[in-house]
């Protein structure tokens, strides 16, 4: 049964991703852990501050995870929100699970508490990079409905892995920020086949950010975070000038592109404009060995 | 202040920090010992380009430099807003600055920030953020967005956003601000020289700010929080 992973809740989510039965969340919505800012600007909390985090088992082995809540402020990091993150992270260093797995779905920084959002989301970013620098890997998945941008965008690139849908967004300023301060000219953001052949999952994963592309169903997912779970983080000195080699070549390679299909034409697709048409394993078949 | 004026006063002993455009690098002396220099001027905003150079920058001072302290001097209105700089996956580009900053530190490099003119969201967050240690001028703007833009979106009215900013400091641009929330350690005032020259043997960890904020009454939650998460008892 093909259970989709863009139109399921964080909960849902989590529950079908884990081997079932195994999830224990950390300070659950019992706790009324939620917002004080929110509270001050008689806007509506949640009782788990979009997101939950908790232990749970993958195929057996012992991970910890954490779930964003599109639906709730659109996965806006606070300052609750924020930290119940760098927790989990931070938990990582002391119980040493296989993998921290991240199921991102966020605009970001939550404005309403702009600045503890930020300070928070530089908190993650440093965790992410000490749970990496103690040899344990942070897998990223990506396919809600509200993407992965701001702040979480740099978060997800600074991961070992990142696991996308074809409907999944990845970028730092979303479309709809850049068209409200740079006009619809500079980017349409209701033209969605604009928007997704520039952020979206397919063209994410020829230029080599997205780890692996897979269809929009959580057993998908789970299968490619399993497959990652080998994965061993390697970011010395060697590994970060290879990586400053790989986006030098991309600027060198596709700076002057206007469009994604230009860039896709230079990475020899034969028929580029049908790629956003075609189902994702018929996708695969067509850019095999052909990604940046 | 200007970046050249800031770096005379930073470095009256003297620097070599040259400028290409907006951006400048090099070395100063402070008090006899030799610092690296990364900056930006003229608030600009942080894209692909100017991301990789600045990277390419760190990761000669890991090689050529082996534990020299890095003083950032980042003056940013934020990342460069544009359809091209997401295409090709800014957010990776940033990154792999964040990465190599980390990884100066991680290589025993001390990292001392001053945000000296601007800093906002995004661009704060891949440059000065990283370091072990971000200061401030007092004059400096440090904030995510102004407060009417942010009354737009949220939908909040900007009356009520003003008489509220007047008492907390979780959602108004400001360098005091920053300070309260435990991302800026201290603000220089005076003697440039003699804030950097401490600054460099001064150490921090990772929960640093976390505990400042909470001080400081600006962030109540974000220590506590982290902290029920991070020991919570294994079930």
């Amino acid at each position: 049964m093909n259970h989709s992973y863009y139109e399921a809740s964080a909960r849902e989510r989590m529950a079908a991703f884990l081997d079932p039965g195994s999830f224990q969340e950390f300070l659950p919505p019992t706790d009324r852990v939620s917002s004080p800012h929110l509270r001050q600007l008689d806007q509506p909390g949640a009782f788990d501050d979009g997101i939950l985090v908790g232990s749970g088992r993958l195929s057996g082995h012992a991970i910890l995870a954490a779930a964003q809540e599109g639906v709730f402020m659109g996965g806006a990091v606070g300052e609750v929100h924020g930290a119940k993150l760098v927790g989990l992270l931070e938990r990582a260093l002391i119980t040493r699970p296989e993998a921290v797995i991240l199921l991102l779905e966020t605009g970001g920084v939550r404005l309403h508490e702009a600045n503890a959002g930020l300070v928070a989301v530089s908190e993650i970013m440093h965790a992410v990079l000490a749970v990496r620098t103690a040899g344990i890997p942070v897998i990223v998945l990506d396919g809600g409905q509200f993407g992965c941008f701001g702040g979480m965008g740099i978060v997800a690139a600074l991961c070992d892995a990142v696991v996308m849908s074809e409907e999944g967004r990845l970028g730092l300023s979303g479309p709809e920020v850049i068209e409200a301060s740079r006009g619809v000219e500079e980017f349409d953001s209701r033209d969605r086949a604009l928007v997704w052949r520039t952020v979206g999952g397919k063209h994410r994963y020829m230029l080599g950010e997205a780890t692996r592309l897979v269809e929009d169903s959580i057993p998908a997912f789970r299968e490619a975070a399993i497959a990652l779970l080998g994965t061993r983080p390697v970011f010395g000195l060697e590994d970060l000038e290879a990586e400053h080699a790989r986006l030098r070549e991309r600027l060198e390679r596709f700076g002057d592109c206007r469009e994604s299909i230009e860039i896709w034409t230079r990475l020899g697709i034969e028929d580029p404009q049908s790629l956003p048409l075609l189902e994702t394993q018929a996708f695969l078949a067509q850019v095999g060995g052909k990604r940046a | 202040m200007d970046a050249r004026t800031l770096l005379n006063n930073l470095f009256p002993a003297g620097h070599t920090v040259a400028f290409e455009d907006t951006y400048f690098h090099g070395t100063g002396t402070c008090r006899g010992a030799t610092v690296a220099v990364l900056g930006t001027s003229e608030e600009v905003e942080i894209g692909v380009e100017l991301a990789l150079a600045m990277a390419r920058d760190v990761l000669e001072v890991i090689k050529t430099a082996p534990k020299r302290p890095i003083l950032l001097l980042v003056a940013t209105s934020g990342q460069r807003l544009s359809r091209r700089d997401e295409m090709l996956g800014i957010n990776a580009y940033l990154a792999h600055l964040a990465k190599t900053i980390d990884l100066a530190k991680r290589k025993g490099h001390p990292v001392v920030s001053l945000v000296w003119s601007r800093a906002v969201s995004g661009g704060f967050l891949s440059t000065s953020m990283l370091a072990d240690l971000c200061f401030a001028l007092p004059e400096a703007e440090i904030g995510v967005m102004n407060l009417p833009a942010m009354s737009r979106i949220t939908k909040i009215p900007l009356e009520r956003l003003e008489s509220l900013s007047a008492t907390s400091p979780v959602f108004a641009p400001g360098v005091a601000n920053y300070l309260r929330m435990g991302a800026i350690e201290a603000i220089w005032q005076g003697d440039l020289e003699a804030h950097l020259d401490a600054s460099l043997r001064m150490l921090s960890t990772r929960e640093r700010r976390r505990v400042l904020g909470d001080s400081r009454g600006g962030r109540q939650l974000a220590r506590s929080v982290a902290e029920r998460v991070r020991s919570h008892a294994r079930g």
